[in-house]
């Protein structure tokens, strides 16, 4: 066995060697406690973060989206409360025996309860399943009243967007829709502002003010664990509406224009010919904007799709159409501007007989038994074509189109606001030899004096041009944003379009005579009260070229095809004696302009004229004190 | 002589009852308690299946370890290498027989209880070390003949729990191993060699890791390379350490833990809950009471008589400190991730009876101080 002195020795070994160790083990114990101090105390702010970030997570709401005014401060575009049925499948007890239930409730198609339950599929059990995003109230107390038996169902109030006015509106405003991928990535502020259920304009003004518009997300503030369910709420942010924007518009005349143009393809517009404020501006056909907001259904979207008279089209602004006869004031005055006839100049109008002759080309006026001696004020009223073949071919292409830009067609009238407004056209020999590589033939020159041929405009154009003749031949640029500060664009305002004024004051006489003396064009549309008088000048702009047969047959409109009908066009300012006001309208497969579209130009005059006096006082806020 | 002593024991058991070492003996009752608040925290503030499951195992453990005590010091010499071959036995049946968890097979059913051999045989191997370097005169100590066998009493079970896979309790029972062997003399040039051999070779054994661990490695040495794959559980359990400051977040009130980012909170990073919610003040807290303990447990080594319980106070004393120091490196960054509880605060039953076996041991080598071995 072990000797004792052998124990001994064993026993100094094992506590030398202990010792050792102990020396070792506070060493190492030591650095335990200084990466406790380490991790604890000097880094201590920055776990504290993390584990923060870790538990706390936001979630970013909707934001509320501003609205849109006419001038007198009514909402044309707000927030309604929809009435919305939100489910979480995890807190509901028997889900098929709920949704079953909802559905006998709601009533529901086969087809929409399939799309529940694909959707319930796609989300997690703790996340919000959206079962009806705009229920009618008759729905939703019908689901409040059977809660008691709809366990984890919960019926919500959310706000969204409204369109009171419906169709009447939907061309300038557009309209709002789920955002959709390409609104995310093209615009930052969507993306920084994105959540599931957003709704951004799609087109129109929505779009274009979508940043002003958008408002601020409300944020909700919640502990969640670390597979993201929400444990509990720590705080609610409230976030901003989104800007007003205060629109220029006058929702009485809006509506008059949608009335107007029921049943019929085409446009009107109304514009302050001072300030440039479009008081109105309709297209017709239009459509309800609001179906859009929940997601428009198959059925209603073909509706729309497959209309010929396409209420997708803005035609104000969107539409190309030869202006007609509606730009000869244009083609005289620059006649007048360039000295190249005087307004003594006499043509003789010979009727079908005896048509003008060039080159082999015949050009008829469109009267068949022939104006007579014909001066420019009386081809003015009278719109006599031949009459403004010989001037314009006197004039020439490039000076007309000259007068032409200057007066602001062949332009966008409201440059970048709009993406869907065009340009039109104004042809000059330089144009055709860049864009066709041929080179310009007189008889293009000829009945391009008439508002035919290579020549295009859009509506607004023509108001800004009527707009433009009756102030005077100041320029100025037309607005549908009230106080919209845009200065740089705006320094040549007010600036004289013409040489001599005196040349204006002839045209507005022409004008004036084609609407309210026997003979004129429009003279069965006037009115006799100077308070509503105005000056106008019609247009019939041919869809198609007419044949001899055509010629011969000489049909009414009724009788011809409705796509080979013409377009009936009418400008015109009031009162002629002060004048304020111009307007433009256009029917599409009208037929004559003097027949189809002046007579409407009669009541919205009234309308305009009347509600003048109210937007006045609106302005000096006449009203305010009552 | 033995059957006097039995007697003399009988007579003796009020004398005995005084003997126990009372600090050892509180601070195992107050790391008890802590970690039975800590279970109550991992429950969510509720007594639950974990809190339940490990009261009762407290209670049982530290009333076995009573009984421990007054057994003699002799007995547990007497089977020191019986009761390795017992659980050598267990672990080749548990290779067979065992029930698989979580991709390892590391459990045997007893009937009444599920046992894991593997750590019963960490307290296991340094009885049977201490028992046969007992004997061993200092100069035989670091003769070939018993080099080769106490490597292969710490090469067997070691091999036999690798290919549960187990390689973070395989390390640990090496370790100890290991630290028996330096208590018992070996010469310094062993360790020295060993350890350079080990680092040079440190590379072939990583290519015979498993995928998963060295995944476990790589992480370490970077935790931000997939953080929330591989290197999420060392982020999280460093922000719940971190975000815990000096004085912590309250007792029940780590969200780290409650939130459920923390992995494995009950058993491996229970440490990482007690730190968030208890904060520095807490945390040197519980390092004071292990320390006490395992300075209390050196302490009796050094007072008692006999080599065995010297060598084995001394031994299980280290070995603690080492599995102390694992876990919490761990749990800290400051080493890979290898399953390693800490001593009574995981829950785990195998871990707390071996843990309490171990310190039964050390009160018996307080009681019978004076006692010497043949």
């Amino acid at each position: 066995m072990i000797s004792q002195s052998d124990n001994v020795v064993k026993l100094n070994s094992i506590n030398r060697r202990m010792f050792i160790l102990a020396t070792a083990k506070v060493i190492i114990l030591g650095g335990i406690v200084s990466r406790l101090f380490f991790l604890q105390i000097k880094e201590n702010k920055k776990y504290l973060t993390l584990s923060d970030k870790n538990r706390i997570r936001e979630w970013k709401l909707p934001p509320v989206r501003g609205n849109f005014t006419d001038f007198f401060g009514n909402t044309i575009a707000g927030n309604f409360e929809a009435y919305q049925l939100h489910l979480i499948p995890e807190q509901v007890e028997n889900f098929r025996y709920t949704i079953n239930r909802i559905k006998n409730i709601l009533d529901l198609s086969d087809k929409q309860f399939t799309k529940i339950l694909k959707k319930q599929k796609e989300i997690k059990p703790w996340e919000t399943l959206i079962v009806a995003d705009n229920l009618s109230w008759e729905n939703f107390s019908k689901i409040n009243n059977n809660l008691y038996d709809l366990n984890g169902v919960k019926p919500i109030i959310s706000i969204s967007r409204n369109y009171p006015y419906k169709e009447n509106y939907t061309h300038i405003l557009g309209y709002v829709s789920q955002a959709n991928e390409s609104d995310i990535s093209t615009n930052e502020v969507i993306k920084e502002k994105f959540v599931q259920g957003l709704k951004v304009g799609k087109i129109g003004l929505e779009k274009s003010f979508e940043n002003d518009l958008i408002g601020s997300n409300s944020i909700e503030r919640y502990e969640v664990n670390a597979y993201g369910r929400r444990i509990s709420q720590l705080a609610y942010q409230q976030g901003d509406q989104g800007k007003t924007i205060k629109l220029t518009v006058d929702t009485e005349i809006q509506k008059l224009a949608n009335e107007l143009l029921i049943d019929k393809a085409g446009s009107i517009c109304v514009m302050d010919i001072f300030t440039g404020d479009i008081i109105a501006m309709h297209s017709s056909p239009s459509f309800d904007p609001n179906k859009f907001v929940f997601g428009i259904s198959q059925d209603d979207w073909q509706l729309i799709r497959n209309n010929p008279m396409k209420p997708l089209l803005n035609k104000t602004l969107s539409g190309n159409y030869s202006p007609g006869s509606t730009i000869k004031p244009i083609v005289a005055l620059s006649a007048l501007e360039n000295e190249i006839v005087s307004q003594k100049f006499t043509v003789i109008c010979k009727g079908h007989k005896h048509p003008l002759e060039l080159y082999g080309q015949t050009y008829h006026c469109w009267k068949k038994e022939g104006h007579g001696y014909m001066n420019m004020r009386e081809a003015m009223k009278q719109s006599c074509d031949t009459y403004f073949y010989e001037v314009s071919r006197r004039l020439g292409v490039d000076k007309l189109s000259e007068t032409a830009k200057k007066f602001g067609l062949g332009k966008k009238v409201f440059g970048n606001l709009f993406g869907n407004e065009k340009s039109g056209l104004i042809p000059n020999t330089e144009w055709k030899k860049n864009a066709l590589g041929r080179n310009w033939l007189l008889g293009e020159t000829i009945i391009t004096g008439i508002g035919q041929g290579y020549i295009q405009t859009t509506p607004i154009q023509l108001c800004l041009m009527t707009a433009q003749i009756a102030n005077g031949g100041h320029k100025i640029y037309p607005k549908l944003v009230l106080n919209q500060k845009n200065k740089d664009e705006e320094k040549d305002k007010f600036v004289s379009l013409v040489k001599n004024p005196k040349n204006i004051n002839i045209i507005q006489d022409a004008m004036f005579s084609s609407t309210n003396e026997v003979r004129g064009t429009s003279y069965r549309s006037r009115i006799d009260d100077t308070k509503y008088q105005f000056a106008g000048k019609t247009g019939t702009a041919q869809v198609k070229r007419i044949t001899e047969t055509d010629r011969e047959l000489d049909l009414k409109t009724s009788e011809i095809a409705y796509e080979e009908r013409d377009h009936a066009l009418y400008v015109a300012f009031g009162p002629y004696k002060n004048p304020r006001y111009a307007i433009s309208i256009l029917i599409e497969h009208g037929g004559s302009g003097g027949s189809v579209a002046a007579p409407l130009a009669k009541k919205l005059f009234k309308k305009i004229i009347d509600r003048h006096e109210i937007r006045k006082n609106y302005q000096t806020k006449k009203y305010l004190d009552i | 002589m033995y059957l006097h002593n039995k007697l003399e024991n009988k007579g003796n058991f009020f004398r005995k009852l005084k003997n126990l070492d009372l600090i050892l003996l509180v601070c195992i009752f107050l790391l008890g308690l802590i970690s039975l608040a800590t279970m109550y925290s991992t429950d969510g503030g509720q007594i639950l299946f974990h809190t339940k499951s490990h009261f009762y195992k407290f209670v049982i453990f530290t009333i076995m370890m009573f009984f421990i005590s007054f057994l003699n010091i002799r007995f547990w010499f007497s089977i020191g290498y019986l009761s390795y071959l017992i659980i050598v036995a267990m672990l080749i049946w548990t290779i067979h027989f065992g029930i698989t968890a979580s991709g390892s097979q590391r459990w045997i059913d007893l009937y009444f209880i599920n046992i894991q051999p593997s750590e019963l045989m960490k307290i296991v191997i340094i009885l049977c070390l201490a028992k046969f370097f007992h004997r061993k005169r200092l100069e035989n100590v670091n003769s070939f003949y018993s080099v080769i066998i106490s490597l292969i009493i710490i090469f067997l079970p070691m091999s036999l729990v690798i290919i549960q896979p187990d390689l973070g309790t395989s390390l640990l029972i090496s370790i100890s191993g290991i630290v028996v062997l330096w208590f018992a003399g070996l010469n310094h040039k062993y360790f020295f060699y060993s350890f350079l051999i080990s680092v040079l070779s440190l590379p072939f054994i990583i290519s015979f890791l498993k995928p998963y661990q060295k995944i476990r490695v790589l992480t370490f040495l970077n935790p931000d390379r997939d953080p929330l794959g591989a290197g999420y559980q060392i982020i999280q359990s460093k922000i719940a350490v971190g975000s815990g400051g000096i004085f912590g977040k309250g007792f029940l009130k780590g969200t780290q833990s409650y939130l459920e980012f923390l992995p494995e909170k009950h058993t491996d990073f229970i440490f990482t809950l007690f730190s968030e919610e208890f904060g520095f003040v807490g945390s040197v807290f519980l390092l004071i009471i292990y320390a006490i303990i395992i300075y209390r447990i050196i302490k009796i080594g050094a007072l008692s008589r006999s080599y065995f319980a010297k060598l084995f106070c001394y031994s299980f004393g280290t070995s603690m400190f080492v599995y102390i120091i694992i876990n919490m490196s761990m749990v800290l960054g400051l080493l890979p991730i290898v399953g390693s509880p800490l001593p009574i605060m995981s829950y785990g039953g195998s871990s707390m009876l071996a843990t309490m076996i171990g310190f039964g041991i050390v009160m018996s080598a307080k009681i019978h101080s004076e006692q010497s071995i043949a």
